[in-house]
């Protein structure tokens, strides 16, 4: 028996309608509400060693505004109605893989996210996280428009 | 295009600049590269005391620590490739991020430049020994690179720095040397300014420069007229300027993502020469080891060799420096040891790949040989025209990349030798950068061979200090580095997919 649902938010329409869709099947299904802010980040990145040298400050300043800016919102809406455990999460890597993580962490009966409806060539050029996640995911994945 | 004025006006500033620098650079040279004649073995065989320093020091380490370098190599892979990284530490500088911000900051005019110096010097025979410097080169690093991560600063802040001034300072005041380790740190800093603008600097946009002109037609082309060099080195200053005073972060970002590349494509373009010329590959082999033991010149020859080879190799691969600890102390690790098995990875990259690369190519093609020019970037780019005639233009897109990198890397290792010195503010900040600024201008647009030669001893009198602390906390070292591989070896860290 499965835990949870983990949603991926990234502040946009379509993640904040992802996890409304999200908040009603884990009350008619009794699970805990996962909600994730990945920061994309690679261990792979080149960087300058300016950047490095200050890297934590940043890591503390980019897992803060996706917190306060991208989760609070959301987790607040959704408390408020009571029934629902409601947990918020923020970290850095591959947005698809870090979902999946997750995902298992969570023991997670599938994954939500948003779709940005972005155009083919950005696509083709960077790919998109729903996409990936269906390569990836040991779970069902649900794409919210 | 050349307006007489102009050039009247460059060359006085050339005349100038040598005025003030020619008598501070002999002075500076005469005591860092002081040599041993060694009459005993041939005339006019002299031995630069320096190049013993940094060779010593990288077999000491290398026999003290029973050949660490090899034995990390595997386990250093691992440690760049991110198995070993907490998920915990996700956001944070990895392995792989400190070793390629040092690594952009080592591969430089020395790997293209210098090592046709060596080979054009010393003859085929000096690649050997530069890839013999480079191996042992390897455990050099890796002993600096475990102190600068075990001594570094974390600022309240939240900033991360570290590098030899700190690990002398700190690392010896353990030791009850606080007063030694303390000069040895100022010495080391203020020797970090001069090899800031003189190998990490001037030195880049002076051979930059060179090869643009060349490419575009030398004398008679684009870049012929009489002030080129400064106007060159104005338009390399405001983009090194752009970046480093004004913060234009997009600039540096696309470097840093090109250089790698750049690298990568350098190698494959030696390559192309390798097998353009594929039936003279056997026998520049054999040149490079018969004649790394017996030269033309006979035994005296040997030691000239030897010591070009060394020579070259340390000025490409900074082993024993002190300035890459200062790029590889930001990584995310609590085990200083890991750094320093990553940082054996440099050396391995930049002289026995990269330079030895360089060398095939320019021993294969003969182009040391000719001497009508002086040895330098040109040498390299003769070796490349052998297969395309607009080969030298790739050459000189690496090159001009190449230098920059180096630049805005050594401007971030003489910023923090200036903050140490003179503590961080905001007027220390810009007037260093300033400076730096400065000097890219100065260096492209003179051809003195003063500026060189200080910018050759500055960067070479900063292992003055730094080895010295090296062999003062070589116990520190040995602990960090035997404790982290028995615990290693005894399954007590483990790779993440393992943990439970």
């Amino acid at each position: 028996m499965s835990a949870s649902i983990v949603v991926g938010l990234d502040g946009s329409e379509a993640s904040g309608r992802a996890a409304d869709s999200a908040a009603d099947a884990a009350r008619r299904h009794e699970l805990r509400l996962v909600l994730a802010c990945v920061v994309p980040w690679s261990p792979y990145a080149f960087t300058n060693a300016d950047e490095n040298e200050r890297r934590s400050i940043e890591k503390e300043r980019e897992s803060r505004a996706a917190q306060e800016l991208v989760l609070d919102p959301v987790v607040a809406r959704l408390s408020t109605i009571g029934d629902l455990q409601v947990e918020g999460v923020v970290r850095h890597g591959h947005p698809a893989e870090t979902l999946v993580a997750l995902a298992r962490e969570h023991d997670a009966a599938w994954i939500t996210v948003g779709r940005i409806g972005q155009s083919r060539v950005r696509t083709l050029l960077f790919g998109s996280t729903p996409s990936s996640l269906i390569q990836l995911s040991p779970v069902p994945v649900l794409v919210v428009p | 295009m050349t307006t007489p004025s102009a050039q009247v006006l460059a060359a006085s500033f050339d005349e100038q600049v040598n005025d003030v620098f020619a008598p501070i650079s002999d002075f500076i040279t005469g005591i860092v590269f002081y040599s041993v004649p060694l009459t005993f073995i041939d005339e006019g065989v002299e031995l630069p005391l320096i190049v013993v320093w940094l060779v010593v020091a990288g077999f000491f380490f290398t026999i003290y620590l029973r050949g660490f370098q090899f034995r990390a190599f595997g386990h250093a892979l691992r440690l760049v490739r991110g198995d070993y990284n907490d998920p915990e530490d996700a956001g944070e500088v990895t392995h792989f991020q400190a070793l390629a911000t040092a690594v952009s900051g080592t591969v430089g005019l020395g790997n293209i430049a210098g090592v046709a110096v060596a080979i054009s010097l010393g003859g085929p025979g000096a690649t050997l020994w530069m890839i013999i410097a480079g191996l042992v080169g390897m455990c050099t690093k890796g002993v600096e690179c475990t102190l600068g991560v075990k001594y570094r600063n974390v600022y309240p802040d939240g900033r991360v720095s570290g590098g030899p001034m700190y690990y002398l300072s700190k690392g010896l005041a353990e030791k009850g040397m606080g007063t030694l380790g303390k000069v040895l740190a100022i010495a080391f800093c203020i020797f970090t300014l001069g090899g800031a603008v003189g190998g990490g600097n001037m030195f880049q946009s002076n051979q930059a420069f060179s090869q643009a002109r060349s490419v575009t037609g030398g004398d008679d082309g684009l870049l012929g007229f009489g002030a080129a060099g400064a106007v060159f080195g104005l338009v390399l200053a405001v983009l090194v300027g752009a970046v480093i005073i004004g913060g234009i972060k997009s600039i540096a970002r696309v470097t840093d993502k090109i250089v790698p590349f750049m690298a990568v494509f350098y190698v494959l373009a030696c390559l192309s020469v390798l097998v353009a010329n594929i039936t003279a590959v056997p026998g520049a082999l054999a040149d490079i080891v018969t004649q790394a033991f017996s030269p033309e010149a006979g035994f005296g020859g040997i030691v000239g060799v030897l010591i070009q080879g060394f020579r070259r190799a340390a000025f490409s691969n900074e082993a024993g420096l002190g300035s890459a600890a200062i790029a590889h102390s930001a990584v995310k690790t609590n085990e200083p040891a890991t750094e320093g098995h990553v940082a054996v990875l440099e050396p391995f990259i930049d002289t026995v790949v990269i330079c030895t690369m360089t060398a095939l190519a320019i021993v294969i093609t003969g182009t040391y040989a000719d001497d009508s020019s002086a040895p330098g970037v040109q040498t390299t780019s003769a070796a490349f025209e052998t297969v395309a005639s607009w080969f030298p233009v790739v050459l000189a897109i690496a090159v001009i990349l190449f230098a920059y990198s180096t630049m805005l890397a050594w401007s971030y290792y003489g910023l923090k030798a200036a903050t140490y010195l003179f503590g961080e503010s905001m007027v220390v900040d810009r007037t260093w950068k300033l400076v730096f600024c400065l000097f890219v201008v100065i260096g492209a647009s003179s051809t003195l061979d003063a500026v060189i030669g200080f910018s050759d001893s500055m960067i070479f009198a900063m292992s003055l200090a730094n080895i010295i602390g090296l062999y003062l906390m070589a116990g520190v070292v040995k602990r960090e580095i035997f404790g982290y591989r028995r615990r290693l070896a005894d399954g007590d860290i483990r790779p993440a997919s393992e943990r439970v």
